[in-house]
């Protein structure tokens, strides 16, 4: 499992819901393209096209509010977002993206302090988020039941893995 | 050791344990999963954990609402992989279309939720079942897949908020005000994380169509469940189903995280406006805002005594010109009712359209997407941009007398006013 990230950011405030980071619109559709092609659609309608694999999104309070559609964090995930940091999420996305394995990182007060395009540098391990000028943010660690499921690589892998072990 | 909330009783039984205090992780056992056209995203993720037949479908309820009946056939192909998969599986409470309804509301309307037990829904508004006494959460596509695997899922145990609300509400207001007044006093993550318990004269004095709305919309709240204690009035509910009635109560010496002491004293009709469900207003501050579209549908308030409210002010009424109003009950059972009350009759007669019961419109899906630019005034729960259509649209929420009153007049209106 990656542990350390490094990438440029993307700012995002408060109440950023589920409506904005994927449309209702695009919810027949099972292919994870679609959704990556338009996700953030309904803040930024360029955002899907100038994302780069690698890049972070970094946001206030409450990211991922509203719907429990899973195809949000599908659809920053597939689009090559390496991760999401923010003061606050909201459960059902939290949970959703743990889920698929999309690490989602609690990190109150980091938002107050990058830019958009700032380069940073994510370390789970060591509870840390490194600024352009050097300054650290420190975050707690993610819970040990959470950061299972990531290094599982998400829920199903998770459970199959441990399905595939018990004795019969 | 002090007492333990209606959240941390009900997750200490199902997690089969003494005692639950907050924090805690618990494996929960669940009581009733219930899902919609999700379970079309979790069928994958259910075959690749490697397990072959559901742990309970006895314990399953499946119906399709999100687009009903199908309006492409991507979404014609979904059904069919649910119908297949529940079939397959023996789920035999999966409500087709023509028997279906918006699942939170089939799910209390059918008596599949009881006090007491543990229910996860693949849908946010899962929170709806909680006015029933029961802890309902909501998740999502990958973790709906494991339930089905396992009949477990793992929960932190909530912190309670206590709203309690107090004073007898002016006329024509309801509980759809009361809440979009609890969320703005919250904010749209008061709740974050917790479970919301009501209180208060207010609560014990709304019926049970009424309940519903105040736990549905704790979901805007952020809330993980939002619980009304079982009284009179919810066995009665439940004894009208043949269901049972076996509460659990939180105990006397309770903690709670915090008290939210809720004044609606003569209070008057509430709208959440453009584009935040916290960002509420007394009608009067809004009155007179254009509309293009009035939608009374959705979970939150589509139920009969919704229609009926809505048709008490639209009988003999036209809809106003340049106004569309769509009228979509919750369920097909609530369709069926209110056709044979008249009230069909009286929502055609004044000019609004009266469809099967979909989600539809609530989430922009089908069946009354907004265009560029058109302001509507809906009884749904949530008018974040793009929510209803077109990002370019707004949404202003409101109760099923504030949505007629609008559409008679082309305006934001108030309902006292009729």
């Amino acid at each position: 499992m990656q542990t350390r990230f490094q990438g440029r950011v993307w700012l995002f405030g408060d109440d950023i819901s589920t409506d904005h980071i994927l449309s209702g619109r695009y919810l027949g559709s099972m292919d994870p393209k679609v959704y990556a092609e338009h996700a953030m659609e309904a803040v930024d309608p360029l955002f899907a096209k100038k994302v780069q694999p690698g890049d972070i999104l970094v946001a206030a309070n409450n990211f991922g509010c509203g719907s429990s559609r899973e195809q949000a964090p599908v659809a920053l995930k597939t689009l090559g977002v390496s991760c999401v940091l923010a003061n606050t999420f909201a459960r059902i996305f939290y949970r959703n993206a743990i889920n698929i394995g999309f690490p989602v990182i609690e990190c109150p007060g980091l938002h107050a302090k990058v830019r958009p395009g700032d380069t940073i540098h994510v370390d789970l391990e060591a509870g840390q988020v490194t600024l352009p000028n050097r300054d650290a943010v420190a975050f707690r660690p993610i819970p040990p039941n959470i950061l299972e499921i990531l290094r599982a690589g998400g829920l199903v892998p998770k459970l199959r893995a441990e399905l595939a072990s018990e004795p019969d | 050791m002090p007492g333990m909330t209606m959240a941390e009783r009900i997750l200490a039984g199902a997690s089969r344990k003494d005692f639950a205090r907050p924090g805690q992780i618990v494996d929960a056992y669940v009581d009733l999963l219930y899902m919609h056209e999700m379970l079309a995203m979790a069928i994958k993720p259910f075959e690749e954990i490697g397990v072959k037949k559901v742990w309970d479908p006895d314990r399953c309820v499946v119906t399709l609402d999100h687009w009903v009946p199908p309006p492409n056939e991507q979404i014609a192909k979904m059904h069919q992989a649910i119908r297949e998969f529940c079939w397959s599986q023996g789920i035999t409470r999966f409500h087709d279309i023509g028997d279906h309804g918006i699942i939170h509301q089939l799910v209390v309307e059918r008596g599949y939720v009881h006090p007491g037990e543990l229910v996860i829904g693949s849908d946010s508004h899962t929170n709806m079942a909680g006015a029933l006494g029961a802890f309902a959460a909501g998740i999502g596509a990958t973790e709906t897949a494991a339930v089905l695997a396992t009949g477990k899922l793992w929960l932190k145990v909530p912190e309670t908020l206590d709203v309690r609300i107090e004073g007898r509400l002016a006329s024509r207001t309801g509980a759809k005000d009361v809440i979009l007044k609890v969320i703005q006093t919250t904010g749209d993550d008061g709740a974050a994380y917790k479970a919301v318990e009501f209180h208060g004269s207010a609560v014990a004095a709304f019926p049970m169509n009424e309940r519903f709305v105040l736990s549905n919309m704790t979901t805007e709240m952020g809330a993980k469940a939002g619980m009304i204690p079982a009284d009179g009035t919810t066995r009665e509910y439940l004894e009208s189903l043949g269901a049972p009635y076996r509460p659990i109560d939180a105990d006397p010496d309770a903690v709670y995280a915090r008290t939210y002491e809720i004044d609606v004293d003569g209070m008057g009709p509430q709208v959440a406006c453009p584009s935040n469900p916290a960002n509420v207003k007394p009608v009067e501050e809004v009155a007179g805002t254009k509309i293009d579209v009035a939608f009374l549908g959705s979970c939150t308030n589509a139920r009969i005594e919704d229609l009926r409210a809505a048709a008490s002010l639209l009988r003999g009424g036209q809809v106003a010109r340049r106004v569309r109003m769509i009228v979509t009950p919750a369920s097909q059972a609530i369709y069926r009712l209110a056709v044979r009350e008249g009230l069909a009759q009286i929502f055609l007669e004044a000019g609004a359209t009266f469809t099967s019961s979909t989600c539809g419109p609530c989430f922009g899906g089908h069946m009354g997407v907004l265009g560029p630019k058109e302001v509507c005034i809906s009884s749904t729960n949530r008018n974040y941009p793009g929510r209803m259509g077109s990002p370019e649209a707004q949404v202003y929420l409101g109760s099923p007398l504030t949505v007629a009153a609008s559409a008679l007049h082309g305006e934001i209106a108030d309902p006292r006013e009729v």
